[in-house]
């Protein structure tokens, strides 16, 4: 049975049209308004407030709960100490994606992770060896997110910690409503934003005392689907949507690289080992990539002059779309080179963009390829490019 | 110091083995043994003054001949046959013996049931012709799934010799067979709980759990496998204890030029850039070594040998889930005359002696054994256990000081974490219904005690270096068995670390004082260093 979070009393009473969805067990507001673009709006011209308590998220404690961590993770956290956090994802023997989250230095011998999927046995599977206890707290802290330029000012009306310190990824015992929580500079927008992992007992009071706030920092309440145009937008990768759980594939053809992610940034193949490391490596000696995954952004004047075919004006998706588009070299649709995995006309931008996964050839900003668009029930090639991901990047996310 | 071709860890007869062939073969061997005595699990020590104990493990017959001939053990070691492979004595009173003879078993059986009588040659005589498939495989190297090669594909081809003498339908007997619960099959041939009993008693011997358990089939012809007499049992002693026999392997091997050291305990296996380079020895020592071969269990030698921090995560994920689940408490008796069983009452001395130099199984029936593991599986000692005992000092009058008898019993079944209390505090209360057990067939057994000595599962891993108490180094199931054995993917003696070996009884074919394992691993090291 799908079940409440403990924000529920609160979000249905905020839920117009009761959309939830299920995420991990949990309901999740699919939005709150009839429209959700309202949505989108305030996270990215006030604020917007989330539920993500459905997150998991293991303590792991002991001299060697960094250790562990690096083990299991292909991002090199050695830079890390108390007050640090990072976004990573993490391998099987493989090399190929398991899951992603975040990983959060609280303090001395103390880290949590926060995943996408339970991670319980994972996290114990590899510990062997290590001086770690290890505690699955998915449902002893919720979470809150929010997110957007007026997230910050709200938030210090109702904590003790001086934010203008708090940097980006870094995180930070704070007293919020005099309720002990821990705050984080981060979150899945790509905007200025905290996440704020607060005890269930506490969820109610945090969030009313959030909402007394709303008119004045133009905050509302949101749900998946301003998440997911905001996440888009932030170049942002997406579980079931740009990658699906090595854990999780019948066929090998399904499982994704971290180099394949577009995340090969984040691998620190020359260091000590992780899981996946080895195969990483060869990966990239060898250059066995398949894919590269990348931002794109179509012509619209072709989407504009195909709909004049049918003498209709122009109609643009309003809101986000995650299934798997093909995508051709050639107009004429005869080779198909990749997918894109999600896509959405930007309000804000202006622009058409696309995730897509293609082969390592057309990975070049400015290079060229067509993408399938269906109108009246045909289909259409749509001139698309390689641009820069994260296509909306504002100084404000790190300032 | 020098630099070996190959250092072995772990003088048990398995690492002795490997040992000797790479020696034999010109290689300079290194054997390091943390105790102060080889043999590992098959010892003999003096746990009472005066007495010779094979501490361990008992039961000589399974020794592989290949093994036997090829290091000359005839000529060293002295091996004493019973001609009676188990002696079951039975709650009313009356008793069975199993004798090497078929007619004379035959005739045994039929105080029992006629039936079962009729139908006991035509049951061996299958059992036989099954288990020689069993031992057939047993020399092989399993193939490693799913990439299996031709010259696996050559293996597969020789199984299929003996295979095929057993013709189309009896393959198809021996597929539907070996996943069953022995006891399925024991009810199809048999009536009586004492036959029933008397030889189902070893499909549960060295496992965990009882006969009704599916695959114990298969651990029933296993021991059929190896038993080297055509029974489900090997029944004998070797002169000396089993430490005699170890002690022969190592001169053997020594002869062959390898050098033991005792008292020589390993920390970790180096290794660098996936290659085995030597070891390093608690006191610090580093040897340095083209080839690494552990003896050792499969969960010591990738858990604490290498560092479990830098091995991948499915094969942690495969070594955590190897079943070790020891269930089997030793325990030695020094007495001070032999017992009297009620059901030899009538007997003459010479004969009561004779059936009781084999093996005695307290094993009624197979519902009797399948109880006793219901209080195991729950996390209690059996209260009614089901025991395997041997008194050696009968066929080896050495064994003891004259006039005295040694009995060394496996007591079945006692879980390796008690669900109330720990062994330390446990053991003795285990060892008293075991005793009461054996005092409702025996009932002097107590007057006669002088001296007892108790190894609990965690004394086994503590002292012979059984993890969990199993004597098996993994339990011997089915899905612990040929290509699954230790894992997935290191079943062929080799790991995924260049230069480190396994020989031991966590891989193919597995437990028991065979040397096959040995036998098996310096057959394929040898293959490679040849490559």
């Amino acid at each position: 049975m799908t079940r409440p979070t403990p924000f529920h009393s609160r979000t249905s009473a905020l839920n117009e049209g009761q959309r939830w969805e299920d995420w991990e067990g949990f309901l999740a507001a699919t939005m709150y308004s009839l429209d959700p673009l309202v949505e989108y709006n305030a996270v990215r011209l006030g604020c917007g407030i989330f539920d993500v308590s459905p997150l998991h998220k293991y303590e792991v404690r002991g001299p060697d709960a960094q250790a562990l961590l690096q083990r299991m993770v292909v991002r090199n956290l050695a830079p890390s100490r108390p007050g640090r956090g990072f976004y990573t994802v993490w391998c099987d023997d493989n090399g190929k994606v398991v899951d992603d989250g975040g990983v959060f230095h609280i303090a001395e011998n103390h880290l949590r992770l926060t995943s996408t999927l339970p991670s319980l046995e994972w996290l114990i599977d590899n510990s062997s060896g290590f001086d770690v206890t290890i505690e699955d707290v998915s449902e002893e802290l919720v979470g809150i997110a929010i997110q957007g330029p007026t997230s910050r000012d709200l938030l210090r009306k109702l904590t003790n910690v001086d934010l203008s310190a708090l940097k980006f990824w870094h995180c930070t015992d704070a007293d919020v409503c005099d309720r002990p929580t821990l705050i984080s500079r981060s979150g899945y927008t790509g905007d200025l934003g905290f996440e704020i992992f607060v005890r269930p007992e506490d969820a109610e009071k945090i969030w009313d005392s959030a909402m007394a706030l709303a008119p004045d920092y133009q905050m509302r309440p949101c749900g998946l689907v301003a998440l997911d145009m905001t996440r888009i937008e932030a170049g942002l990768l997406q579980i079931d949507t740009e990658f699906i759980s090595a854990k999780q594939t019948l066929f090998e053809v399904q499982t994704i690289s971290p180099l394949e992610l577009g995340v090969g940034w984040m691998c620190k193949l020359d260091g000590d080992y992780f899981v996946g490391r080895d195969a990483l490596r060869e990966e990239k000696a060898n250059g066995t990539s398949r894919w590269k995954t990348v931002g794109v952004e179509l012509d619209v004047t072709y989407i504009e002059k195909y709909f004049s075919e049918f003498a209709m004006p122009l109609h643009l998706p309003e809101r986000s779309w995650n299934e798997a588009v093909p995508i051709y070299a050639d107009e004429a649709q005869e080779h198909l080179i990749g997918r894109g995995t999600s896509g959405m006309w930007s309000p804000l931008l202006k622009k058409y963009i696309v995730i897509a996964r293609i082969p390592p050839q057309y990975e070049k900003l400015g290079s060229r390829f067509f993408i399938e668009e269906v109108i009246e029930a045909k289909t259409f090639s749509i001139p698309a490019t390689v641009v820069k991901m994260p296509f909306f990047d504002p100084p404000r996310k790190k300032a | 110091m020098g630099n070996y071709d190959a250092i072995i860890i772990g003088a048990g007869h398995n690492g002795l083995v490997t040992a000797g062939y790479l020696a034999r073969a010109g290689r300079k061997v290194l054997v390091l043994e943390r105790r102060g005595l080889v043999g590992g699990a098959a010892v003999t020590e003096e746990i009472f003054p005066g007495f010779k104990v094979s501490s361990v493990a008992d039961g000589v017959g399974y020794l592989s001949p290949t093994v036997r001939r090829d290091f000359k053990l005839d000529s060293h070691v002295e091996t004493i046959d019973s001609d009676m492979i188990a002696f079951c004595p039975q709650p009313d009173g009356s008793q069975l013996t199993i004798h090497r003879e078929t007619a004379k078993t035959v005739q045994e059986i039929a105080r029992f049931s006629k039936a079962d009588a009729d139908a006991y040659p035509e049951f061996i005589e299958l059992m036989q012709a099954l288990a020689g498939v069993v031992g057939a495989l047993g020399h092989m190297t399993p193939m490693d799934l799913p990439e299996v090669t031709f010259g696996d594909l050559r293996g597969a081809v020789r199984v299929l010799g003996p295979g095929r003498k057993l013709g189309r339908k009896r393959i198809s007997e021996l597929l539907r067979i070996l996943p069953m619960p022995a006891a399925d099959i024991l009810n199809e041939y048999f009536e009586s709980g004492a036959v029933k009993g008397a030889i189902g008693a070893n499909s549960s011997l060295g496992v965990s759990f009882g006969p009704q358990e599916s695959g114990t089939a298969y651990t029933m012809l296993n021991s059929w496998a190896l038993s080297g007499n055509g029974l489900f049992r090997s029944a004998g002693v070797v002169k000396g204890g089993m430490g005699a026999l170890c002690d022969a392997i190592a001169s053997a091997a020594r002869g062959f030029g390898a050098e033991i050291r005792t008292d020589a305990a390993v920390a970790s296996i180096s290794v660098e850039d996936g290659r085995a380079m030597g070891v390093i020895l608690e006191s610090g020592e580093e040897l340095i070594a083209n080839t690494v071969v552990s003896n050792a269990d499969p969960r010591t030698t990738f858990m604490r040998l290498l560092d479990p921090r830098t091995l991948g995560t499915k094969l942690l994920q495969h070594v955590a889930n190897i079943k070790y689940q020891g269930s089997g408490l030793r325990i030695h008796l020094a007495l001070s005359a032999l017992p009297q069983f009620t059901s030899l009452s009538t007997a003459s001395g010479d004969d009561a002696s004779a059936r009781l130099g084999a093996p005695i199984q307290i094993a009624p029936s197979l519902d009797y054994i399948e109880r006793a593991y219901d209080c195991s599986k729950f996390g209690r000692f059996s209260d009614s256990p089901f025991l395997d005992i041997s008194i050696p000092s009968i066929l080896d009058p050495s064994a003891a000081p004259a006039g005295q008898h040694l009995m060394s019993i496996t007591a079945k079944y006692g879980p390796y974490e008690l669900r109330e209390g720990n062994w330390d505090t446990q053991k003795k209360a285990f060892a008293d219904v075991v005793l009461n057990t054996l005092a409702e067939y025996a009932p002097d057994i107590r007057n006669l005690i002088q001296q007892r000595h108790v190894l609990s599962m965690p004394d086994l891993e503590s002292i012979y270096g059984l993890p969990e108490g199993n004597p098996n180094h993994g339990e011997m199931i089915l899905n612990q068995f040929f290509h699954m054995r230790p894992i997935p993917g290191h079943a062929r003696y080799r790991t995924h670390i260049d230069g480190l070996y396994l020989c031991g009884a966590g891989c193919h074919p597995g437990g028991g004082v065979t040397g096959v394992p040995g036998h098996n691993a310096a057959r394929e090291i040898l293959k490679d260093s040849k490559q």
